[in-house]
């Protein structure tokens, strides 16, 4: 066999992957979490009893999931630009452009996962937070919120690594993430195995700690007087994840 | 129940004064007046029309479907009535006061139903807050409690109904008659002008109705204004000062416990209660 451990090491450690992860890290971050953002209001849009916003959510999910990302992504980063000249500017980055076309994709995800998990609650919640005399915003924030995450968290913890493999999509617009790298180096190099292997130890990584994060909230919303303070604790999460 | 404070206390639970009965409006402190309500074309409420005294608890009796639960909702203007008025001390509630008999925007409403308390059937307990935080969550978020303060009135309340001990407990880790205790303290604290029972114990194991029905028997003494759905006649007996009975969306039957279980003049109640016994 022809691998050599020595270049495999020296990709693993080196600062141009290291950046590459975590510009994926940050990328995925901050797209994900706009689109739970983008998801919620959606789904509320789509429960609500005015049909012009009922149908405009259902437009903005018909349209968002049926394009390939890849083709939101060079839209965004391509056309944009020549539709808006202001756009050309270099302030609009690559990564902005990535931000901008992922979460505006998820967020049609996020819709559904959030729809679903408003359906999940029990009519009763909303009836008995009225009946105290709580006001259709208070009964959002403090009943109906709190239950949708709970239901969300798992569904929504998939979204999240799936957007961490999805970012490397962005390697198409120049954004310098890990496979951006990998694939310079590897063009220098003509080292695929070595380089690969540590772009896929990166990614095995960044996931181990975004399913310690997920087990974490998961505990946190257990629900339960037993969850003592210790429990609640990340690195507790993290000792945990492995007998689950 | 464990100790002998009043389950209504003004001081602790921070009341207006009580007015004296002279300065308000004589009559009913709730009432129902012709109320239709109809989903889709099933007409469930044909005319509904009874009135509360202060302090006065009224059972209501009926066959399931009779639409014993959409006439509380509507009482509790949890939903709109098709005509018909629901009156609170004299007031219309649930619509603008003047002009065309419009339903308030919910906000509005959201006001208007601080001075209506309601327990379920199911309980409906928020479960992501623990008992206490069931409580709290009326005083912060709707008569504008600090938190501290909130705490301090809900624990009291909490204990009150004999759960001084499960205060940091969540809805799962409840028995059922400790659920609907819970439920019946996150109504109360609220301070309400009445309190509305939708068939509170039918949901519990027959071991656990006794407790339930200890707590409301005990707020029914202490003065409080009742309507109390329910299928125990015991309860109705002992605690009502007039017994209702429903049947297809009309009150067949109104008269005190002794009229209505001792001679019922209708021939439907005849046969419910029957069935029941
Ligand atoms: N939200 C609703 N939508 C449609 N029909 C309803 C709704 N709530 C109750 N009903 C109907 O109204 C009738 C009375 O129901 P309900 O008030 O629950 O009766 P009860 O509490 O006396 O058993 C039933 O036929 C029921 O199917
Ligand atoms: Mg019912």
């Amino acid at each position: 066999m022809n691998f050599d451990p020595t270049v495999f090491w020296q990709a693993l450690t080196s600062d141009t992957f290291r950046q590459g992860a975590i510009t994926a890290i940050a990328l995925t971050v901050v797209a994900q979490l706009t689109a739970v953002v983008i998801g919620l209001v959606l789904a509320v849009m789509r429960g609500s009893g005015n049909r012009l916003l009922r149908g405009i959510s259902w437009t903005y999910v018909w349209i968002f999931r049926a394009i390939p990302t890849l083709v939101q992504l060079l839209f965004v980063w391509n056309a944009l630009p020549q539709l808006f000249p202001s756009l050309v500017e270099s302030w609009f980055s690559p990564f902005l452009a990535a931000w901008l076309a992922l979460s505006i994709n998820e967020g049609a995800y996020m819709a559904e996962i959030v729809r679903s998990g408003l359906l999940a609650i029990d009519e009763g919640q909303q009836l008995a937070a009225r009946a105290l005399g709580m006001t259709p915003l208070s009964v959002f924030r403090r009943v109906v919120l709190p239950q949708v995450i709970r239901v969300i968290i798992p569904p929504t913890a998939n979204e999240f690594i799936t957007m961490l493999k999805i970012t490397s999509l962005a390697s198409a617009i120049s954004l310098q993430e890990l496979l951006t790298y990998t694939q310079q180096s590897i063009s220098i190099t003509f080292r695929f195995a070595e380089y690969y292997a540590a772009a896929a130890i990166y990614y095995l990584v960044i996931v181990s700690v975004f399913m310690a994060f997920q087990a974490w909230l998961e505990r946190r919303f257990l629900w339960s007087s037993q969850r003592g303070g210790g429990e609640r604790r990340f690195v507790t999460a993290l000792r945990g994840m492995g007998a689950r | 129940m464990t100790d002998h404070k009043p389950l209504l206390d003004p001081a602790l639970l921070g009341a207006e004064v009580v007015e004296p009965v002279s300065t308000v409006a004589s009559g009913p402190l709730l009432e129902a007046v012709d109320i239709r309500k109809r989903y889709g074309r099933n007409e469930v409420l044909r005319g509904v029309s009874f009135g509360v005294e202060r302090g006065d608890v009224k059972a209501v009796l009926g066959p399931s479907g009779s639409g014993k639960s959409t006439l509380l909702r509507c009482l509790a203007l949890l939903e709109p009535i098709d005509s018909g008025q629901v009156r609170l001390e004299g007031r219309t509630v649930g619509v603008r006061s003047s002009g065309r008999a419009a339903r308030l925007p919910e906000r509005e409403l959201a006001h208007q139903r601080r001075d209506i308390g309601m327990v379920f059937q199911r309980f409906n307990l928020f479960p992501h807050l623990t008992a206490l935080g069931n409580v709290m969550l009326g005083l912060t978020e709707v008569r504008g409690r600090s938190k501290a303060e909130a705490a301090q009135v809900a624990g009291d309340m909490l204990e009150r109904v004999g759960l001084g001990a499960r205060v940091r407990f969540y809805p799962s880790e409840l028995s059922g008659g400790q659920q609907q205790r819970v439920a019946i303290a996150r109504a109360l604290v609220m301070n309400p002008k009445v309190m509305l029972f939708d068939e509170p114990t039918s949901a519990l194991d027959p071991e656990l109705v006794g407790e339930v029905l200890a707590v409301m028997e005990e707020l029914a003494r202490e003065g409080m204004t009742m309507v109390v759905v329910t299928h125990e006649i015991g309860f109705a007996k002992r605690v009502a000062s007039r017994v209702i009975m429903m049947d297809e969306g009309e009150i067949v039957e109104d008269g005190t416990p002794t009229e209505f279980f001792g001679s019922p003049r209708h021939e439907r109640t005849r046969r419910f209660l029957e069935a029941v016994h």
